[in-house]
């Protein structure tokens, strides 16, 4: 094949591929952020702690009840969704009035505490979770071996990222979602029940995030520090499209997946870092993000 | 009046002078780690317990000496470090500081503590120039190093066939270190470097990076780096199919933990270099068993037995010197001058350049049918002696060793 930049282009598509695997994560977390935000107006700093909370409950539920993978991948975004209704039902409700930074304090003290309380039973090393033995071994393509757990994952993200993007922008019930962003007051008027529908959406927003936890489960080590690690780049994906916009934070995930798998190719050492630049030129030259309406 | 005056004056003299008379003695020890993120099971929490469980069998106490055990969590910071090493060493009245996990924070620290005249007791870092270029008359480090841990599994590996190497490294001061002298052992011992990535600091996924490994075609993925980026980094390679695909890993440092979090199925095979092994002799039993009810069950890791074994040596000197721990250097010096014992590390001594040598051990890592259960993880394979397993005394370009 031909090189490029010195790099075969063999081993190019192989981390091509890796950063869509990647970005899958980033679209699935951000989605739910952005879904939380559009609605609620709560930059939702827990969303880490959930994602870790549904590998969590997907480690629990498998060796203290004996419940596998697949069960898992449905029971863990419920009962991590249920706790995000109480939590919004009972906290974060009271705060919708005044500044973000409230939301945005409250929401990361309850992920502090989550990781604290975890840390402190589990550990901070984390715990084996296996790859479920429908989806063990892998594929031997031409450029690269493709564990046939990871080739899951991008199909289950793009999945459950168009199916939101469908019942946000297609269903009835999406448009009294997005009715209920545009002008609570009057969609209230309408004769919907619009504190139901915000807390129904923090729910399903927090659900989504333990969803991508319990993919994470088998291929990161369950780990209480897991989403403190990678809540911050997904809040920059989230910038970088816009904030609130479903549309680009499924794009950037999965573009910026794409871009630190390249930078891992060409300059291993910026790969943690070059998501942020972007973020910081993306602030620049469009304030909004690459989706987003004005402000 | 004036009586009840005078009295009262008595009164409050004599109160004063009863703490004075006493003859207490005070020591405070630091313990300072990651207490929250890769490295916190290794070091972290773990390390202050051991600390306490060292003050605790010194026998001190019973003298009437008051000790306390102070810890805090650096977060891999060597500035946050700093600043509270400072705190320590200049408001609280810290004396000596352990543990010291990450051998950026070491290093920043073996500075300060020699500016203040303080002691560090460095156990969970592992730079090989705390000891060379960068050793300082008030450290002393305890329990392994990058030199140790690449001549006895480098070599190991090395001698059993493995002799094209592909380095995956933290980037930071300890990959760097653990990667050069790992990689003087191979060319020493007629093998090749095909490739190395540098990886950032506590990354999630290695995949990219293993990819690059799988496309060197060297036989060893050589792994320079540790805690919770080794487990992740073994657990990858399990799912690329690296070792299915003919390579093997060499866990350049792996500690008991790392294996915990990646699980016998995947860590099984393994060999790797440790200082100390709960199950090894009657007094790490004896010791490990103390620390896990201290700490819920968990085993200590080799750098939570350094911690202890450092802090029991470290009393003993103190006592020698009829207490007095103000002077740094000369606490060190004492140290250096006694030969060390204690349950957990057995003897060993403390060379001039501040290197403590003893034995340590290759193991390799059981397959699960052989594990009676958790923390079973290791099967010794050879012990080497103290005075082989660390870098030889004129070879460090350490100051204070004398030619």
């Amino acid at each position: 094949m031909i090189p490029f930049l010195d790099i075969p282009m063999q081993a190019l598509f192989g981390q091509l591929l890796l950063g869509l695997i990647n970005g899958s994560f980033y679209a699935l977390l951000s989605l739910g952020l952005a879904v939380i935000f559009g609605l609620l107006n709560i930059i939702n700093f827990t969303h880490g702690a959930q994602y870790m909370l549904g590998a969590f409950v997907a480690w629990m539920l498998l060796n203290y009840l004996g419940i596998g993978y697949w069960w898992a991948l449905l029971l863990a975004p419920l009962i991590v969704g249920a706790s995000g209704v109480v939590i919004e039902r009972l906290l974060i409700s009271r705060l919708y009035k005044l500044d973000h930074i409230y939301g945005l304090l409250l929401t990361f003290g309850i992920a502090l505490i989550m990781q604290g309380l975890l840390r402190n039973q589990y550990g901070a090393s984390g715990m084996p979770y296996a790859i479920p033995p429908e989806l063990a071994g892998g594929q031997r393509l031409s450029f690269m071996f493709l564990p046939n757990y990871r080739a899951w994952v991008i199909v289950a993200s793009v999945i459950v990222c168009l199916g939101t993007w469908l019942l946000i922008e297609r269903t009835r019930l999406g448009a009294y979602l997005r009715a209920a962003t545009e002008n609570p007051g009057l969609t209230q008027a309408f004769g919907i029940n619009v504190p139901l529908l915000v807390t129904l959406t923090y729910g399903f927003g927090v659900g989504l995030a333990a969803l991508a936890g319990v993919l994470a489960a088998p291929i990161y080590s369950v780990n209480p520090n897991m989403g403190a690690d990678i809540i911050i780049v997904v809040f920059a994906v989230v910038v970088i499209g816009g904030m609130g916009s479903i549309l680009g934070a499924i794009a950037s995930g999965f573009a910026l997946g794409l871009v630190e798998g390249l930078t891992k190719v060409f300059y291993p050492e910026a790969s943690t870092t070059v998501i942020f630049v972007i973020m910081a030129i993306v602030l620049l030259v469009k304030p909004a993000g690459l989706f987003g309406r004005t402000a | 009046m004036r009586i009840v005056t005078a009295c009262a004056a008595a009164a409050l003299v004599l109160c004063a002078a009863v703490p004075g008379s006493a003859q207490e003695k005070t020591l405070k020890i630091g313990v300072l780690n990651d207490q929250s993120g890769l490295y916190a099971d290794m070091g972290g929490l773990g390390s202050v317990a051991a600390a306490r469980l060292a003050v605790e069998d010194s026998g001190l106490l019973e003298k009437g000496w008051k000790i306390e055990v102070v810890g805090a969590d650096h977060q891999n910071k060597p500035d946050v470090a700093s600043n509270i090493a400072r705190r320590w060493f200049d408001v609280d009245g810290v004396d000596v500081i352990t543990d010291v996990t990450n051998s950026a924070v070491a290093l920043a620290l073996s500075q300060l503590a020699r500016e203040k005249n303080k002691v560090e007791l460095a156990s969970g870092a592992a730079t090989s120039e705390l000891t060379g270029k960068a050793c300082s008359p008030n450290t002393i480090h305890w329990t392994h190093d990058t030199w140790a841990l690449a001549n006895g599994t480098g070599k190991a590996i090395v001698e059993t066939g493995g002799d094209t190497w592909f380095f995956m490294t933290a980037d930071y001061a300890f990959g760097h270190a653990l990667e050069r002298d790992t990689e003087a052992v191979v060319l020493k011992s007629g093998g090749k470097v095909l490739g190395k990535v540098l990886t950032p600091l506590n990354t999630a996924d290695f995949s990219s990076f293993l990819l690059q490994a799988q496309g060197s075609g060297a036989k060893i993925v050589g792994l320079a780096n540790s805690g919770v980026d080794t487990s992740n980094s073994i657990k990858q390679a399990a799912e690329f199919g690296i070792v299915d695909g003919g390579q093997k890993l060499a866990g350049l440092l792996v500690y008991i933990t790392d294996v915990h979090a990646a699980g016998l199925p995947i860590a099984q095979g393994l060999i790797l270099e440790s200082a100390f092994y709960w199950d090894l002799n009657e007094g790490s039993r004896a010791f490990s068993e103390r620390f896990a009810k201290a700490m819920n069950g968990r085993k200590p890791s080799m750098v939570q037995a350094g911690v202890y074994s450092s802090i029991i040596h470290y009393l003993k000197a103190v006592e020698a010197l009829g207490g007095d721990s103000k002077d740094g250097a000369a606490v060190v010096a004492k140290m250096k001058s006694m030969p060390t014992e204690d349950i957990a590390m057995g003897k060993g001594e403390i060379r001039v350049d501040g290197r403590k040598i003893h034995d340590m051990y290759l193991f390799e890592v059981k397959k699960p049918s052989e594990s009676k259960g958790p923390w079973d993880y290791y099967t010794l394979r050879s012990t080497i002696p103290a005075a082989e397993a660390f870098r030889p005394l004129d070879q460090g370009g350490c100051p204070l060793v004398v030619n």
